[in-house]
């Protein structure tokens, strides 16, 4: 990144509202998701109607949209969370870095690795907190304790949440505050090291203070990761995201820059929404 | 106040001594049977009872050491073939909710949850003690074990029922498979629970005794062998109880003491392991 790109607030408590200026252009920023014509269906039920974008690297994308647009279903195609749905249907290609995950033959647990996800709801294992973050590592079969120990670092510092916890590693996950569980969720996603990280409305169980947090969290990670946040919140889609995918009844209305989507919306429907005429 | 109120009031009033005397009535067999075992047999209890053998008949005291030994030797074996099996079908029932095989097995569990001690112990005999053509600890082990088997099935079923969708999904998320997120998140999750289940289940089947008649029999022996009958306290207790002796009564009602105070002892266990391994994964340790 340049350095002369906005830094992020200090950890004060403050909200801001505005819409922040779209980032000046990096160097080869690249496409890490390309959607072609996804339709997506359970049942006789047609959540998703040929959603065709590209996310960028290293970025932030946020999916906004009224409940039930299927905005959390095209996430969850991302990583193949829907293969849990019985009697899902997916046509179109998800093309993850150059490769088609819904391809004959994709390793799953491979995409997984790659693809990680932060949950609306917090949901750190009744384990301790070393164990959560470490959890993915180990189920690759990394035993080395040093290794570990040194990823546990890495990422809750990342997940600025090392000064609060590392005094009590050992202690249970579900100990910790609401916020800090949410964190520790993002620590345990990117302990994997995954390439893109998957955020289904990560802030919408949390206080105002934790939001900020969390907020921070994604503006300094999108540095390392790609990321394709879920959120009800416009404000928070104004205020982290480099793009913005507004959804309508399963459709893809509008998908531009944040500031351009928030401030001169192309179509209607769009504008209707970001201004609370329906929703 | 109304006329209406007042008969509302009186009405609650009449269901609550209702109910109250109702939960009294429940609790009185309760404790008429542990006043009756406990003043018949305490007096009976000596140091002796736990570390001598049984004496022949006439020569008072002795004790019933190879029973109490027997007894913990019937249900390790019934536990050890009763809980790997009955866990890991738990998690098969709680992770193919639908499938037919599944039905069949949750039925066959409810089914078999209801047959006869007796029965049971018919069918023991019939596998384990008519083949060797001799009692044994092994076969008494089985008869219980088949007991304990239907309830450790559906508490394990129902625990990992309660676990949250939200932590399987998020150890697949991880990359974990389906059984890897099983075996490492979602049954630990659900593990207090099923401590739990499987000491009720261990409580329950201490005290049987058809099922051991035919089985594991009765040895006047100590006797630690598989291969061979073994004494247990039910089995002794009812011997001596049936028996024409007045010594052998008082053995008997020391016995059904020791019995209860054992099967007591396992449910407050249960209680112990669950609250400790709960309050572990809480944190607040």
């Amino acid at each position: 990144m340049s350095s002369d790109v906005e830094t992020p607030p200090e950890s004060g408590i403050r909200i801001r509202t505005e819409v922040r200026a779209p980032d000046p252009a990096p160097a080869a920023t690249g496409t890490a998701i390309k959607l072609e014509n996804v339709n997506f269906s359970y049942g006789q039920n047609h959540v998703l109607h040929d959603v065709s974008m590209d996310v960028d690297e290293k970025r932030v994308t946020a999916y906004i949209g009224p409940s039930g647009c299927g905005k959390s279903t095209l996430l969850r195609c991302l990583n193949r969370m829907n293969d849990l749905i019985e009697s899902a249907r997916l046509t179109g290609r998800v093309v993850v870095k150059g490769k088609d995950i819904y391809a004959p033959g994709t390793d799953v647990i491979g995409v997984r690795r790659r693809v990680g996800m932060v949950f609306q709801k917090s949901n750190p294992f009744p384990k301790s907190i070393f164990d959560n973050v470490v959890y993915g590592l180990r189920i690759t079969g990394v035993r080395d304790r040093s290794t570990l120990d040194a990823a546990v670092e890495k990422s809750l510092t990342l997940a600025a949440l090392w000064d609060e916890v590392k005094d009590r590693l050992s202690q249970s996950a579900l100990s910790l505050s609401g916020g800090q569980q949410q964190r520790l969720c993002i620590a345990r996603a990117i302990a994997v090291e995954p390439e893109i990280l998957l955020m289904d409305e990560p802030c919408s169980a949390l206080d105002p203070i934790a939001t900020v947090k969390i907020e921070e969290l994604i503006y300094s990670l999108k540095e390392r990761y790609t990321i394709v946040i879920v959120t009800h919140n416009l404000q928070q889609a104004a205020r982290v995201s480099d793009k913005t995918a507004f959804f309508w009844l399963g459709r893809l209305v509008e998908y531009g820059p944040t500031a351009d989507l928030f401030t001169n919306p192309r179509e209607k429907l769009t504008e209707d929404y970001i201004t609370g005429r329906f929703g | 106040m109304t006329a209406h109120d007042l008969r509302r009031r009186a009405t609650s009033r009449a269901v609550e001594a209702f109910c109250t005397a109702a939960v009294v009535v429940a609790l009185i067999p309760l404790g008429l049977v542990l006043f009756f075992v406990i003043s018949r047999g305490l007096p009976a209890l000596r140091p002796e009872f736990f570390t001598h053998m049984p004496k022949p008949v006439g020569e008072p005291g002795g004790g019933m050491a190879n029973a109490m030994v027997g007894t913990l030797i019937l249900i390790g074996i019934a536990t050890a073939i009763a809980v790997p099996v009955g866990v890991v079908s738990g998690v098969f029932l709680s992770e193919y909710k639908r499938s037919r095989l599944g039905s069949a097995v949750r039925f066959a569990a409810d089914v078999l949850n209801g047959i006869p001690s007796i029965v049971i112990g018919v069918f023991a005999y019939a596998v384990a003690v008519m083949p060797f053509r001799r009692f044994s600890a092994l076969a008494g082990g089985v008869a219980l074990g088949v007991m304990m088997l239907p309830l450790i099935v559906r508490t394990t079923e129902e625990l990992l029922r309660l676990v949250p969708e939200s932590f399987k999904e998020g150890a697949l998320a991880l990359g974990a498979t389906r059984s890897r997120a099983v075996w490492t998140v979602i049954l630990p999750a659900a593990l207090p629970g099923i401590v739990t289940g499987i000491l009720v289940a261990l409580a329950r089947v201490a005290g049987e005794t058809a099922p051991l008649l035919f089985t594991s029999f009765n040895n006047a022996f100590f006797s630690t062998r598989l291969d061979q009958p073994i004494s247990s306290l039910t089995v002794q207790v009812y011997t001596y109880a049936i028996s024409p002796y007045e010594d052998w009564h008082r053995q008997a009602w020391a016995g059904a003491t020791v019995l209860i105070a054992a099967i007591l002892f396992f449910s407050l266990l249960a209680r112990f392991v669950t609250r400790r391994l709960e309050r572990m994964h809480r944190g607040t340790a």
